[in-house]
């Protein structure tokens, strides 16, 4: 069999002065004012970042900070919508806000394509997934997907507290996506640390960072030759035969890609499961009633997502100018905050509560314009079965001790510790 | 009532066609589609409406046929 000499050697081996791009002070502790000095980083923030924004809403509504090297925060619907849809001004060269920005010619695919690149290159790298992501492609899952859920909850025994977070949410998006890209379920406990490395580890020296985002390639190039040498049908498969404009994906887009979709299809869902179940767990009335009617699950799951939304990209402004009365410079961050445009009172009618069977909930959790998750159908299916299959196995639950949920913080939210009393 | 989709505002959420499949349907990649004429039967006016609201995009317009 002919080598396919694109992965011969990995992209990496090619610059030797890699990692370029620009690097900042590290600044932690204690946020002063959060218009002037915010940070999604600290515990305060990830304890409760609702009433931090809705403040910043009234009385900004851009806050700014100098931390990450300087990085900026809308807090209204439509100022966030706005970013969203401005690809011209909004660079998506790097999403995750971190202490380093990565070098401008990695523009326009980025280091995790399609979610890191910009147009025109945006365009056909995202057509290439929509097709295995449709709501009809995601159905197929559907069955096994709730037959796992099922065997989560038998594993749960007769133990009266289970962790629900640790237990359960996390390990179905894990399995699917597994699945989906065809890597072995066993390696799931790297996933987690691929993930909190990138998604959490905003703040850890850069050196360190470098390091595993290293691992985590390494572990994408093995797999590609696993799949070179044993093609199957599965996404990894598909990637590396996947054609764009007659020409076969570079190295980097392969793994790029692979790694988005391991990153962003594992802590999204698993926070939005998990917040799902926190609300029902301390809210008896909306629990029983998704009991008594499982057919509201999918209404009750687009306002979760709303109320709860888990996620926050990022962008970098490409030059200096001024938007919203704020004088934005080049390179500066701007957090697209998903959560907290769902709860601009603006925008939707009693934004800061609950209402279970919501009928109109234009939300923005999945983001909007281009950018829009390619996963959004995966993830509502996963949510839905999830809650399904947990509200007919255990339809009475409650939070054993509030004070022990732990929260992720940055820019993926959802509980990390989760303990429930089940029985 | 006549339901359109803008196809330079759809980004594939799939509201449409989840909350009013049968007035929308998807195509290959995920981007909402009107498959019928489009035309509102009395009886689908209400998800129709639903469908509009709930679109991210704000991308489908019911209009009165004149």
């Amino acid at each position: 069999m002919a080598v396919d000499d694109r992965f011969t050697q990995d992209h990496r081996d090619s610059d030797p002065d890699q990692p370029a791009g620009t690097r900042n002070e590290v600044v932690t502790g204690p946020v002063a004012d959060w218009a002037t000095d915010f940070s999604h980083v600290e515990p305060e923030w990830a304890a409760d970042p609702y009433t931090i924004q809705d403040d910043l809403r009234q009385r900004c509504p851009v806050a700014h900070t100098e931390r990450f090297g300087g990085a900026w925060l809308p807090t209204r619907y439509a100022d966030v919508a706005e970013i969203a849809y401005d690809t011209e001004r909004f660079s998506s060269r790097s999403v995750v806000m971190s202490n380093f920005r990565p070098p401008l010619d990695l523009a326009p695919m980025g280091a995790i394509p399609p979610i890191s690149s910009d147009p025109p290159f945006h365009h056909g790298a995202r057509k290439l997934l929509l097709p295995v992501f449709t709501r009809s492609a995601v159905a197929k899952r559907e069955a096994a997907t709730r037959a796992f859920c099922h065997s989560l909850i038998d594993s749960f025994g007769d133990r009266p507290v289970v962790d629900a977070a640790h237990d359960y949410a996390q390990h179905i998006p894990i399995r699917v996506i597994a699945d989906m890209l065809g890597f072995p379920p066993e390696d799931a406990p790297q996933f987690k640390v691929f993930i909190e490395n990138t998604l959490e580890g905003v703040n850890n020296p850069q050196d360190e960072r470098m390091e595993a985002f290293n691992q985590l390639f390494d572990y994408l190039y093995k797999q590609i030759h696993d799949h070179l040498d044993d093609p199957r049908d599965d996404l990894t498969t598909y990637l590396i035969n996947a054609e764009l404009y007659g020409h076969k994906l570079q190295s980097e887009h392969v793994a790029g890609t692979m790694a988005l979709l391991l990153i962003a299809g594992i802590d999204t869902t698993w926070s939005a499961i998990g917040a799902s179940l926190w609300h029902l767990a301390k809210t008896p009335a909306d629990r029983e009633r998704l009991v008594a009617e499982p057919e509201m699950v999918p209404t009750a799951a687009e306002e979760m997502l709303r109320a709860y939304a888990p996620v926050t990209m990022a962008r970098l402004v490409k030059q200096d100018m001024r938007w919203r009365d704020v004088d934005m410079k080049a390179e500066d961050w701007v957090l697209l905050s998903f959560p907290a445009a769902n709860r601009d009172p603006a925008q939707f009618d009693r934004a800061d509560e609950v209402v279970i069977d919501r009928e109109v909930n234009r939300h923005a959790a999945f983001g909007l314009g281009i950018h829009r998750c390619v996963g959004s159908h995966l993830a509502r299916m996963e949510l839905r079965v999830a809650l399904e299959v947990w509200l007919e196995r255990i339809p009475s639950f409650s939070l054993d001790d509030p004070s022990g949920v732990t929260w992720a913080k940055g820019q993926v939210r959802g509980p990390r510790t989760l303990p429930l009393r089940i029985a | 009532m006549k339901a359109h989709i803008d196809p330079q505002r759809c980004q594939g959420h799939g509201r449409c066609y989840t909350l009013a499949p049968d007035l929308f349907g998807e195509d290959d990649e995920g981007y909402g589609t009107v498959p019928g004429d489009g035309v509102v039967q009395p009886a689908q006016v209400h998800t129709a409406r639903l469908a509009r609201s709930n679109c991210p995009e704000s991308a489908i317009d019911l209009s009165e046929e004149s």
